[in-house]
């Protein structure tokens, strides 16, 4: 199978987290959680809302330190959020290079928008953007940091349904060309099991299920391997699969 | 199998007198959606812009030919414009209007350094707000105008109490508009910054201050306004110069035209100090899509 190519003894960690815990007013949102991504891995995080899985990516992220526990990442990390977050008052190519060290050239962030596929809106403003190229802008600056890890918050939640299958396919592809580890954040199975080498199920503050993926890519998502992995996932989040396939 | 079988009978009932209407069906009055650039009149933007003021001074004068206003309540337009060349020759137009400019001016200054200065203290650090907010929130209720006779103890009846009149009257517009603009920059956008590793001067440089402009923008307008309101009660009271003095000097001759000619003045120096702020709006907001009117 291919999960033997991928044991933690031959790649090492990307992230490492122990015994994290984080709380809201005493009460425990991410509760003793346990957590190993290795390098180049590509990692899905699914559960239901508000179990924790935004917070757990904001933590690693850097982005929430009032927390217990022992969180290990690369220095070199990018986030890209659900909404792309772009600095209205900067040009897309400026919005690119903002916060890299040193003086960065033009070309830096042309080279990272013609990866996505934006070059052309490089000049635009970013409140004149659609709603896919605004996601593809804010991938655009996340992956000109070189990232080691990348977090991804939800990134196609806001798009339309073909607009998200084009940018679902440019992140699989993105990622097969840097190799770098990617934690998906989302809510929807078939996208997880579509993209992830394993997905992870998040319920009460812990990771309660792992499952491998080892299907080839590019994914077929009518194989019927694809559809019982799906299936098991989403009996795993408390729904009711007899249902589900025959809706 | 009748329960299933019901709909659709009585839905054949439904369509049997529709589709015997449907055979002629009533004509509907269709009409053109006619595209704007058509429906545009052919008038150029300046010449509407224009129209307005042009037909209120028509007015005036018709008002003032056919007797209806008289010259002792207010001179004709014709007579404002023969004084106003009479005041510009003679240079005392002129040298009012410098006065009154450099005194705008100084107190814009001072009182847009002073405004932004405490906005950035009290909206950038938390003890800042702590210290700053309490004192400015209380001191900007104090009407500024009733400071006057306080002024002109403390700086005597020079240039001073005028200036620190206008910039009193500057520095709390603008700092309640800044101190509100950094307080409602979007905290996702600071969230993405700290993501991309900005530091703390960083962050203030490319999100919170740019994000602030337009709340800045409107505190300078206010300003700008409250700016020559504040000259002109500076400079009715003890002053010897400047335009205010020159209205004081007019009322005391019973000169209406003088009045309404620094009152035309005042109306200028507003429209162009409008100007000024469009443009630099024009010129530090264009990432902003507004909405133009139609």
């Amino acid at each position: 199978m291919a999960t033997d190519v991928h044991r933690p003894v031959d790649t090492p960690s990307a992230v490492r987290v122990e015994g994290l815990t984080r709380s809201f007013d005493g009460r425990p949102v991410i509760d003793e959680l346990r957590l190993d991504l290795r390098q180049g891995e590509f990692v899905a995080l699914i559960g239901r809302s508000g179990c924790g899985k935004s917070t757990l990516l904001r933590i690693l992220a850097g982005l929430d330190r009032d927390i217990e526990g022992t969180v290990l990442v690369p220095r070199r990390k990018a986030v890209a959020f659900q909404a792309p977050r772009l600095m209205p008052w900067k040009k897309v190519w400026r919005n690119v290079l903002l916060g890299l060290p040193g003086k960065p050239e033009r070309a830096v962030a042309e080279q990272a928008l013609t990866e996505v596929g934006l070059s052309s809106r490089s000049d635009a403003w970013p409140k004149t953007l659609s709603g896919g190229e605004a996601q593809r802008a804010s991938l655009a600056r996340a992956l000109v940091r070189e990232p080691d890890l990348l977090l991804l918050d939800e990134p196609f939640g806001a798009l339309d349904a073909l607009t998200r299958i084009k940018a679902q396919r440019l992140v699989g592809e993105l990622w097969q060309r840097r190799g770098c580890a990617v934690l998906l954040v989302t809510h929807d199975v078939e996208e997880a099991v579509l993209l992830a080498d394993r997905v992870l199920v998040m319920d009460d503050g812990v990771i309660a299920h792992e499952q491998e993926i080892g299907l080839d890519r590019p994914r077929d998502i009518t194989d019927p391997r694809f559809a019982e992995l799906r299936a098991g996932l989403l009996e795993r989040l408390g729904v009711d699969t007899a249902a589900a396939t025959a809706a | 199998m009748s329960i299933s079988h019901a709909p659709p009978d009585s839905h054949k009932a439904d369509i049997s007198p529709k589709s015997s209407s449907a055979a002629s069906p009533p004509k509907l009055d269709l009409e053109p959606i006619v595209p704007t650039s058509s429906r545009r009149t052919r008038v150029p933007r300046w010449l509407r812009r224009t129209s307005g003021p042009l037909l209120l001074l028509a007015l005036w004068q018709v008002l003032s030919s056919t007797g209806v206003l008289t010259a002792d309540v207010l001179a004709s337009p014709g007579r404002i414009a023969e004084v106003a060349r009479e005041l510009v020759a003679d240079g005392s137009l002129t040298s009012a209007m410098g006065t009154s400019l450099q005194r705008v001016a100084a107190g814009l200054l001072l009182g847009s350094l002073v405004g932004t200065g405490l906005a950035l203290v009290s909206g950038l650090f938390r003890v800042g707000e702590d210290l700053v907010d309490a004192p400015v929130q209380m001191l900007r209720t104090v009407p500024f105008v009733g400071l006057i006779p306080l002024f002109i103890i403390w700086f005597g009846i020079g240039e001073a109490p005028k200036v620190a009149i206008i910039t009193l009257g500057v520095t709390f517009p603008l700092y309640l508009n800044v101190y509100a603009g950094i307080r409602g920059v979007d905290a996702q956008l600071i969230e993405a910054g700290e993501s991309l590793g900005l530091s703390r001067w960083g962050l203030v440089r490319h999100v919170v201050l740019p994000g602030a402009l337009p709340g800045a923008m409107t505190g300078l307008r206010y300003s700008l306004g409250i700016s020559w309101l504040a000259l002109v009660f500076a400079e009715q009271v003890n002053a010897d110069s400047g335009i205010g003095f020159l209205m004081v000097q007019a009322r005391d001759f019973l000169r209406t035209d003088v009045i309404v000619v620094c009152l035309i003045v005042y109306a200028f120096l507003g429209l162009l100090a409008d100007f000024v702020v469009r443009t630099l709006e024009r010129l530090l907001l264009q990432w902003r899509p507004t909405f133009t009117g139609r």
